[in-house]
């Protein structure tokens, strides 16, 4: 049976779990940033409707990360039970990379995310303040570490190959490898991205309810200027990014443009279906020279096509090219979103336009679903390699039982299903909670104790 | 300088600060189905609420440093423990999400108690399962996994699962007591009795049949003159177990002490059984070890991030130390 080959098995799990971890990172590390941003403006300002959204989204940001630390744990052991021969291959090149994410990364978080969690009234507004920083610089701390380890597997740099291992030469080279400086600010870009949107819908779910509520206001405000800076950043952060692409991983930029043909002047295809066995782009809609154009920025450009890689060196084209035009698309939403909000603003509709608060409704999830894209472009498109041009992934599968993989593939959909839907539950009511009252006595995580803090008028009385 | 070395003895420091910190809040976990009242798990919940994420990250820096530093051993073990690395895995997924899920939900209380409860268990008894086959030794052949799924499953492997667990509980007690009062430390208290009788026989059983297991086991141990230096391994350990016993009715701040000590002296036990072995029987850590160049850029890391973390660790405990009150999850 084809379905019980262990390499798509393994495959298959491993895109599942990592897909599901992202989305917790990509939202906190944003929500980290949001939640600094909040509590320094806070402190400033001693305004209480900057605290009342610090304590509304750090519950929200409590059970997100949650989700985030118990699936990364999973990803931790992954490479191990799945990927031996990977990881025996890799160990001396991306171990010590994961080693200092963990160090300096998941230890910071871990290390004061209870005390922003839970001890306002023990340390006091300025160490809590402290906190919240640590929690936020060490959430940026993984992407790099993680993203520089992910972008090694993409373009390897700084190592030679001794007795069937790869041993580093360079550590300067292994970590600021060719791709990386490129993925890590679109990935950064990205979840500051989605997390703006999140935060906008939610902030334009109140508006839709009472378009005087200040703390509403407040973050749907702050979330479209984030959106209308970012969105276009990003997208031009994204053309450098594939410009790089072209230049290291040629066959993964062909399938995602749907080019089988090499060519000069080629055409930009805007909607297609990549046939791989056919080894042609049927129906496609194409704009002609415009490929050229943005890949190499000439008209007449010589763009490589698939058919120049043989058969088991390309990537799967029908998928890629999907993927990429979803992450795409969605970009251009998200920058038209920022673009109607700075109108409305000039307009002085910024909290009474309906149509706006609903459209940043609909974009609220959109971060989450072109982050996955993104991903599976990138992982998919670098196929059939698992670290570029060195290691197939073929052979980077551990010899377990077919049934194994398959029993415990199932019971990661099944537990994952029950969890995280959950999870996304809760995390769904508290945002339909009033912002206005999240610091009053009732629905609190940072609880006044008996130590009154330095500002009286934020000790809920009687607690 | 001997990175290997000094590699081997900080992942076995990791793998012991995680066995101890992770030890006692999965303890509280195993110990939910004797404390019935929902307030008073509350309250169990409460003392770890604010470190259980920095317990759990000594599990990653065990598996993170075992890839970075042994990639042979981190994938052979991997594989061979497929099953009860995920269940483990599964478990504690389970387990950290019932921190924040059982407070936001009145309706769905006791099944998040349930998973709370029960990751808590699974996750200690396939760690301890997966100490008792990693100790029976690993079929390896060519630096290649060639063994079954099941291996590790034995009689060996489900007594040392026993000890995991009942050693956690006590773990977990030793610290309530500390962080409670009155009549729910009492109860503790009781609860804590058979505890240490149940680890005391555990113990026993587990090392006589280590001696069994492999003749170099026991060599190691019941040579002259290794025997004259070892022995007071053992002896210190009974004293301390008696100790213990005496302590659990009337200390407060002792009994999660000696409890430490007992797994320290225990952990030390294994590392002397096992030395120089970080797959039994066959391959050493020096086999199993990263390239040099990988072991000294991570050391530099280690050296300086280490002491800041647990700089700021001890910081997080002290800002919630002493009896825990009505703070953490409403
Ligand atoms: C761009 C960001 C990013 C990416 C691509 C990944 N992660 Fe992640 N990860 C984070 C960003 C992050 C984070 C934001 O830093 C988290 C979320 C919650 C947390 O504790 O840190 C995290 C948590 C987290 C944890 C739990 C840490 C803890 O106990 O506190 C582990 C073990 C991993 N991750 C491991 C991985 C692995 C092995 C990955 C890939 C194969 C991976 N992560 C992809
Ligand atoms: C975090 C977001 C990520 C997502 C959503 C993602 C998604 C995927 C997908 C879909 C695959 C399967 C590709 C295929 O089988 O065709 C895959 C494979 C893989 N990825 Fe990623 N990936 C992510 C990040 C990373 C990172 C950060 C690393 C390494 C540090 C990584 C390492 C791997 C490895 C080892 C495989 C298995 C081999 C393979 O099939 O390519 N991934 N990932
Ligand atoms: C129109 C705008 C965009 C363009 C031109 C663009 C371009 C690209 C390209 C070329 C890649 C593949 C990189 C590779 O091959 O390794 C990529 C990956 C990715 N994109 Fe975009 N992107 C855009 C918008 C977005 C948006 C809006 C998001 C999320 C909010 C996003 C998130 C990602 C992520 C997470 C990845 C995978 C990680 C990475 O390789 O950086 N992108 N993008």
């Amino acid at each position: 049976m084809p379905m019980l080959d262990p390499d798509i098995l393994a495959r298959v799990q491993f895109a599942f779990t990592i897909s599901f971890h992202i989305i917790f990172p990509s939202f906190t590390i944003g929500l980290a940033s949001f939640l600094f941003v909040l509590e320094a403006l806070w402190l400033r300002t001693r305004d209480e409707a900057y605290l009342a959204l610090y304590k509304f989204w750090v519950k929200i940001f409590a059970l997100a990360f949650g989700m985030g630390v118990v699936s990364g744990i999973v990803m931790s052991y992954q490479f191990g039970t799945n990927w031996g021969p990977f990881s025996e291959f890799t160990g001396g090149v991306l171990g010590p990379l994961l080693a200092y994410e963990v160090l300096s990364a998941f230890f910071l978080e871990a290390g004061f995310l209870g005390i922003m969690l839970f001890g306002l009234n023990r340390v006091g507004p300025k160490l809590h303040f402290t906190a919240t920083t640590m929690v936020a610089i060490g959430t940026l701390f993984s992407a790099f570490w993680i993203l520089s380890a992910n972008s090694w597997m993409q373009t390897p740099t700084g190592y030679i190959i001794e007795n069937g291992r790869a041993v580093v030469q360079s550590w300067w080279d292994v970590v600021f490898n060719p791709s990386f400086p490129y993925r890590l600010v679109h990935m950064v870009l990205a979840a500051y991205l989605t997390t703006s949107l999140v935060v906008g819908a939610v902030g334009a779910w109140h508006l839709l309810r009472d378009r005087e509520n200040r703390a509403a206001r407040i973050m749907f405000s702050m979330a479209m200027w984030m959106a209308a800076i970012v969105a276009p950043i990003q997208i031009v952060a994204g053309d450098i990014h594939g410009l790089n692409t072209l230049e290291h991983q040629p066959a993964k930029v062909a399938a995602m443009e749907g080019h089988f043909e090499t060519q000069n002047g080629a055409p930009l295809i805007l909607f297609g279906w990549p046939d791989m066995d056919a080894e042609a782009t049927k129906y496609a809609l194409e704009i002609p020279k415009l490929g050229s154009m943005i890949l190499t920025h000439d008209w007449d450009g010589k763009i490589v096509g698939l058919k120049d890689f043989a058969p088991e060196d390309r990537p799967n084209a029908t998928i890629v090219f999907w993927t990429f035009r979803i992450m795409v698309g969605l970009g251009v939403l998200m920058a038209l979103l920022g673009f109607a909000s700075l109108i409305a603003r000039w307009r002085k509709s910024l909290y009474s336009g309906k149509w706006l608060h609903r459209f940043a409704l609909i974009m609220g999830p959109s971060g989450f679903v072109a982050i996955l894209a993104g991903w599976f472009t990138t992982e998919i498109g670098r196929q059939p390699w698992v670290v570029y041009g060195l290691m197939r992934t073929s052979e980077a599968g551990s010899p377990v039982a077919p049934a194994a993989i398959a029993g415990s593939l199932v019971a990661f959909v099944i537990v994952y299903a029950i969890v995280f839907g959950v999870g996304t539950a809760y995390i769904i009511r508290a945002m339909n909670t009033d912002p206005r009252f999240a610091h009053t006595p009732k629905g609190e995580v940072l609880r006044a104790g008996s130590r009154p803090v330095s500002d009286p008028t934020i000790t809920p009385a009687g607690e | 300088m001997d990175y290997q070395l000094i590699w081997v003895l900080l992942i076995a420091v990791a793998v012991f600060a995680y066995v101890t910190l992770d030890g006692f809040d999965l303890g509280i976990g195993i110990l939910f189905p004797f404390i019935k009242d929902p307030a008073k798990r509350g309250k169990m919940m409460n003392t770890v609420a604010p470190v259980w994420d920095g317990n759990e990250t000594w599990l990653v820096l065990g598996g993170g440093g075992l890839y970075a530093a042994f990639p042979l051993a981190y994938s052979l073990l991997m594989t061979a423990f497929y099953i009860p690395v995920f269940t483990m895995l599964l478990a504690l997924v389970f387990r950290g999400v019932a921190f924040e899920f059982r407070f936001k939900s009145k309706n769905h209380q006791k099944h998040w108690d349930f998973a709370f409860s029960a990751g808590s268990i699974i996750a200690a008894a396939m760690q301890g399962a997966m100490l008792g086959g990693f100790i029976e030794g690993i079929a390896v052949e060519n630096a290649k996994f060639v063994g079954g799924p099941f291996d590790w499953l034995s009689p060996f492997s489900v007594f040392c699962a026993s000890a995991v667990v009942v050693g956690y509980a006590l773990l977990g007690t030793g610290w309530l007591i500390m962080k409670m009062e009155g009549d729910f430390q009492g109860n503790l208290r009781k609860l804590a009795k058979p505890a240490v009788l149940w680890m005391a026989v555990n113990l026993g059983v587990v090392s006589l049949m280590t001696s069994y297991i492999n003749p170099a086991y026991a060599a190691r141990w019941f040579e002259v003159p290794n025997l004259f230096f070892l022995a007071p391994i053992p002896i210190v350990t009974t004293g301390l177990l008696y100790w213990l016993w005496q302590a659990v009715s009337h200390r407060e701040k002792t009994v999660f002490g000696i409890t430490l000590a007992i797994f320290l002296l225990c952990f030390v036990g294994f590392g002397i059984t096992l030395y120089p072995n970080i797959v039994p029987p066959m391959i050493d850590f020096r086999t199993a070890a990263a390239p040099e160049n990988s072991l000294a850029f991570m050391l530099v890391g280690a050296a300086i991030l280490i002491p800041i973390i647990l700089a700021y660790t001890a910081y997080a405990y002290w800002v919630f130390r002493g009896k825990t009150g009505d703070e953490g999850y409403h």
